[in-house]
């Protein structure tokens, strides 16, 4: 292997990964149409449910009730947000979405690193570490990641007990860092598998070891699926409801509980407008995540997770 | 206001140097999260905060499956609330024989729960083997059409006055532009309306004989026509139905779009917020209509055990203040329900509900809810069943009166 | 040298491992810091992923209900739940919905990414626009999408007051074709994801493909479909495994759209796991279904480790 071949195999800068690769336009033909036709079309299939829901919450319940979902409000009003957020009845309480928002912040916050760091070094190990049973380890770990939740909650809960973590912040931290592992560890072990190993063997000569290594090579170089983690965990962890509920404890509730307080109700009384208010708030924190950073997200994945 | 009590009641227990134990916390998870029901809860809440030191601590919960499921959990994870809100029937067997729950005998023997809460049905839920472990609060029936007056006056006809004389105004409603029969598509709705006219047609002791004896040759003999008589209702269904809610199928019923809707008592709750009369705009028909009856559905609050004897002292008074008349009176105003004793102030309620504390007063009224005799396994392949067999239109009568019987031959 | 000539480096795709192309890398040695270092997947592999399992597995044949006991019954959990229409219909749910949202998510993605490859304006915007669904938890989307799909709110009754008055658009409400109306609901979800991945792939084939494919004269098209997409084998193995796992255990979006029905047309293998162990209390009944829909997979897995095993034994013969 040939360094020019080790030099386009690195993910950062080496390859431009960011420019498209297609035939470079010459005028506007009707494959040009046809482009912008396809990608204008999808987008409008895509963006009319955010529509939706941004139209409904402006509205009120009466003009709701006589259907036009698609229209912009008769009447526009901006109390089903205030509602939303400050004043929607989540059983007693009635402050709304606003407290679970910082409960989530804080669950996001603390589990987001602390399963990254554990899959990065899965990844590490798993590429250029292996040992006995490794590979079996990896393949298990994957296995659980089509597991359905609920059938490890009772085994899991039962552990969580004896380790006195039930209903605790470390208790949550520790269920998102254990659903997180599979698909994380498969990212970082792709990542990690996709670098040239004289890096490795550089490190090696030099005299570093395990960590060594990690530290002062490996760490370095993940930054651009590291973005790509984030995303997905991000996302994964602030939407979670079902181990909110279970592990977390009565004090850190996340806002996800008091979105389905508001949302969910089987013999009560629904207001979509407040509903649809209270889902795009909720949604908003993945929301700000994707928009700043899809273009990292696509660099990322192209750096390591879609190799070899 | 509040700190002053609990000031004076701390004083009290010191001076009385009894063995009065500190204030506690008393969390409670339950599913009642939308407007009326959050009023409800308020009223518990409200009161037992006003008794002394103890305080409510509300965890809700939206859906019953869910906030069930999260009390189940929390017991496992050894974290279990201080009370935690049931419907009654088997749903907490296994927690009472796997001792999970506070024994609240003495305190419903020195309170005579026995004496006062009626129908005696309701008592049963919680009164296993002589020991009481959980405290009824309110009575829901599902046993009630409601029907819009004016639609039936549109179509010419008068109101029914039994299932099948419904059957036969249903083509003239039809004519006229209206919806027949109002039904959501979700599985509870659709279960809820199948029980109703389950028990129409066997009448209480067929359908105690069926449902509670698992009686396999009479349910043979029996549930097709039941099924038959369920496939003529939904002839007069309208294509929307699939996915509706309950209120936005009550609100055809407000607008006059459709004629009738087999639903709980809850739904009275909608047509008062439309400004709409009874008897003028609407009518509640107490089912069946030839001989009216109550169903007994409601809530239960259960008390996990505690480590902490304050909690544990709490706990006894939480119960106690829930099936306190007045108490009572305020939670089952604000709640929509029927009280689970008589000798409460119902004159602000309305007066279908008044027509359903008419009819709970006669023991021979009661039809008792299945699931008080099902477990809910059971009762959710019945539901899984009823389901289909609404959706399928392939599916005999013959053939879901089949299965009915393979499910209640199962049944634990 | 480029990467044509070196298929053995990038041709090692997938979740279980490669074959000739990584064997330099494995270092068999006993390295306790590595050892040290992955305590946590080891603890979560055995400690969490295999005792839950073995569980599962043994409360399967037991006669559990709110909580798992022991009281053994052989097989009548797995006969009775070969014997309800529910679970086969379930059975058969996921498998269309599967086949069906993995095919079409996998060429839509494709096909999104190859014309956002095309140097077009507003990049960035398209990209955000495809992608930001996936932000949306699933009990949203399927929120979101059963109001678009109510026959007198949504779309059939917009089209109808433009004056189309016959058309008809609500797929949740029939028995045939509510699953159709899941795929749409998920693939509105997750089909940004599959374009990402993809697009990330077509941007790490090496330019000199390009160019070959010019000198020789191959259409674009064709270079797309028969010379590019046979070269983003780690894409596709990325995007079918993020997908595949959301088919399993597809639960949410479908509890928000349709709640399994109209009757039991739209229930899925987890939703029937998840109700029998928490409020249909019946833990033996929910486990023998855990365990059915683990077999497949597990299947799949062994298999992916013989051909696995196999390759590397015919690395070291030669």
């Amino acid at each position: 292997m040939t360094t020019e071949a080790i030099s386009s195999r690195l993910p950062t800068g080496a390859i431009d990964t960011s420019g498209p690769r297609g035939p470079r336009p010459k005028s506007v033909t009707i494959g040009r149409i046809g482009v912008y036709a396809f990608l204008i079309l999808s987008a409008l299939f895509f963006l009319l449910p955010l529509w939706v829901m941004v139209v409904t919450s402006l509205k009120t319940m009466p003009e709701i009730r006589e259907g036009h979902l698609f229209n912009w409000p008769a009447l526009l009003t901006f109390d089903p947000w205030l509602k939303a957020w400050d004043t929607a009845c989540t059983g007693r309480d009635c402050n709304g979405l606003k407290p679970g928002f910082w409960n989530s912040v804080k669950i996001t916050a603390l589990s987001v690193p602390v399963s990254i760091v554990i899959a990065m070094i899965n990844g590490y190990a798993l590429s250029f570490w292996r040992y006995k049973g490794s590979e079996l380890l990896f393949g298990i770990l994957i296995f659980g990641a089509f597991v359905p939740y609920q059938v490890v909650i009772y085994p899991l809960i039962i552990g969580m007990r004896e380790l006195g973590l039930f209903a605790t912040l470390p208790g949550i931290v520790i269920v998102h860092t254990i659903f997180g592992m599979p698909i994380l560890t498969l990212l970082y072990r792709n990542f990690f598998a996709s670098l040239p190993i004289e890096l490795f063997k550089a490190g090696r000569v030099d005299g570093a070891g395990f960590w060594g290594i990690f530290f002062r090579i490996m760490l370095p170089m993940s930054v651009p699926i590291t973005i790509v983690a984030v995303i997905l965990q991000t996302t994964g962890i602030w939407n979670d409801f079902l181990f909110g509920t279970v592990f977390a404890g009565r004090e850190n509730m996340p806002m996800t509980v008091q979105l389905n307080n508001i949302v969910t109700t089987t013999t009560g009384i629904r207001e979509y407008n407040v509903n649809m208010a209270a889902t795009i708030l909720t949604a908003a924190v993945p929301l700000v995540v994707y928009f700043i950073s899809g273009k990292w997200f696509v660099r990322g994945i192209a750096a390591g997770a879609v190799k070899g | 206001m509040k700190s002053v009590v609990s000031v004076v009641a701390l004083v009290a227990a010191a001076l009385l140097g009894s063995t009065a134990v500190r204030a506690a916390d008393v969390e409670v998870i339950h599913w009642w999260t939308s407007g009326g029901e959050q009023a409800a809860v308020s009223v518990f809440a409200r009161e037992f905060d006003a008794l002394g030191g103890d305080k409510w601590v509300d965890t809700a919960i939206a859906g019953g499956e869910n906030a069930r499921s999260a009390t189940l959990q929390r017991i496992l994870g050894g974290d279990p609330p201080g009370a935690a809100q049931f419907n009654p029937g088997r749903q907490y067997e296994e927690l009472i024989a796997g001792g999970m729950l506070l024994d609240l005998t003495d305190l419903a023997n020195k309170e005579g729960w026995a004496n006062f809460i009626r129908p005696a049905s309701i008592s049963e839920a919680c009164l296993v083997d002589g020991h009481w472990w959980c405290v009824p609060v309110n009575i829901h029936s599902w046993n009630w059409a409601w029907a819009s007056v004016p639609a039936f006056e549109k179509a010419g006809v008068e109101l029914p006055t039994s299932f099948d004389d419904f059957l036969e105004k249903a083509p003239k409603l039809k004519e006229a532009g209206i919806i027949p029969f109002a039904i959501g598509g979700e599985s509870w709705q659709i279960n809820g309306a199948f029980g109703v006219i389950q028990t129409g047609l066997l009448g209480l002791d067929k359908r105690e004989k069926i449902i509670k004896d698992k009686d396999l040759e009479l349910a043979k003999a029996e549930m097709p026509a039941v099924f038959e008589k369920f496939r003529q209702f939904k002839q007069f269904s309208d294509e929307g139905s699939a996915n509706r809610n309950w209120n936005d199928t009550t609100n055809l019923v407000v607008t006059d779009q459709a004629a009738l809707q087999i639903m709980g008592d809850w739904a009275r709750g909608e047509f008062g917020v439309a400004g709409e009369k009874a008897g003028v705009d609407y009518a509640c028909l107490a089912l069946p209509l030839d001989k009216p009856t109550v169903s007994t559905g409601g809530d239960i609050f259960l008390f996990p055990k505690q480590s902490d004897a304050a909690v544990e002292a709490a706990q006894l008074k939480m119960a106690s203040m829930m099936v306190n008349p007045q108490v009572q009176a305020l939670f089952n105003n604000a709640k929509g329900s029927m009280p689970i004793r008589d000798d409460v102030d119902m004159s602000l309620a309305d007066d279908c509900m008044k027509r359903g504390l008419e009819i709970i007063k006669d023991p021979a009224n009661i039809a008792v809810d299945a699931g008080r005799w099902q477990s809910n396994d059971t009762t959710g392949q019945m539901n899984d069943l009823v389901a289909q067999f609404w959706a399928d239109d392939s599916m005999t009568a013959a053939a879901a009166a089949e299965q009915y019987v393979t499910i209640l031959q199962n049944a634990d | 040298m480029t990467q044509i000539a070196e298929p053995g480096e990038r041709a090692a795709p997938g979740f279980a491992g490669t074959a000739a192309g990584r064997k330099p890398r494995t270092r068999r040695k006993f390295n306790i810091q590595s050892i040290l270092g992955t305590t946590p997947m080891i603890a979560t592999a055995i400690g969490v992923f295999v005792i839950c399992i073995i569980f599962s597995i043994i409360w399967s044949f037991t006669s559990s209900k709110l909580f798992p006991n022991f009281n053994f019954v052989g097989l009548s959990q797995y006969e009775r739940l070969w014997r309800t229409d529910r679970w086969i219909i379930s059975v058969q749910n996921v498998f269309v919905y599967g086949v069906l949202s993995m095919i079409v998510g996998m060429v839509f993605g494709y096909l999104l990414a190859v014309f956002m490859d095309q140097r077009i304006r507003q990049e960035d915007l398209f990209r955000s626009i495809f992608l930001y669904p996936f932000a949306m938890s699933l009990v949203v989307t399927g929120l979101v999408w059963q109001w678009m799909f109510d026959p007198n709110l949504g779309i059939q009754s917009a089209v109808r007051q433009l004056g189309w008055t016959s058309f008809e658009f609500a797929p949740l409400v029939k028995q045939e074709t509510a699953l159709y109306g899941l795929v749409l609901g998920g693939l509105w979800n997750g089909v940004g994801v599959t374009m990402a991945i993809m697009l990330a792939g077509l941007r790490g084939v090496d330019a000199e493909i390009w160019k070959a494919a010019k000198v020789d004269g191959i259409p674009t098209w064709k270079t797309y479909l028969f010379i590019v997409l046979p070269m983003m084998k780690g894409a596709i193995a990325t995007a079918f495994i993020l997908s595949a796992t959301g088919v399993v255990r597809v639960f949410d979006i479908v509890i928000a759209m349709t709640q399994g029905g109209p009757g039991v047309s739209t229930q899925m293998p987890a939703i029937y796991v998840i109700q029998h162990i928490t409020d249909r209390a019946n833990v033996g009944q929910g486990m023998a279904a855990a365990t059915m829909m683990l077999v497949p997979v597990m299947v799949i897995i062994s298999l992916q480790y013989l051909f696995q095993w196999n390759a590397k034994r015919k690395a070291a013969r030669t």
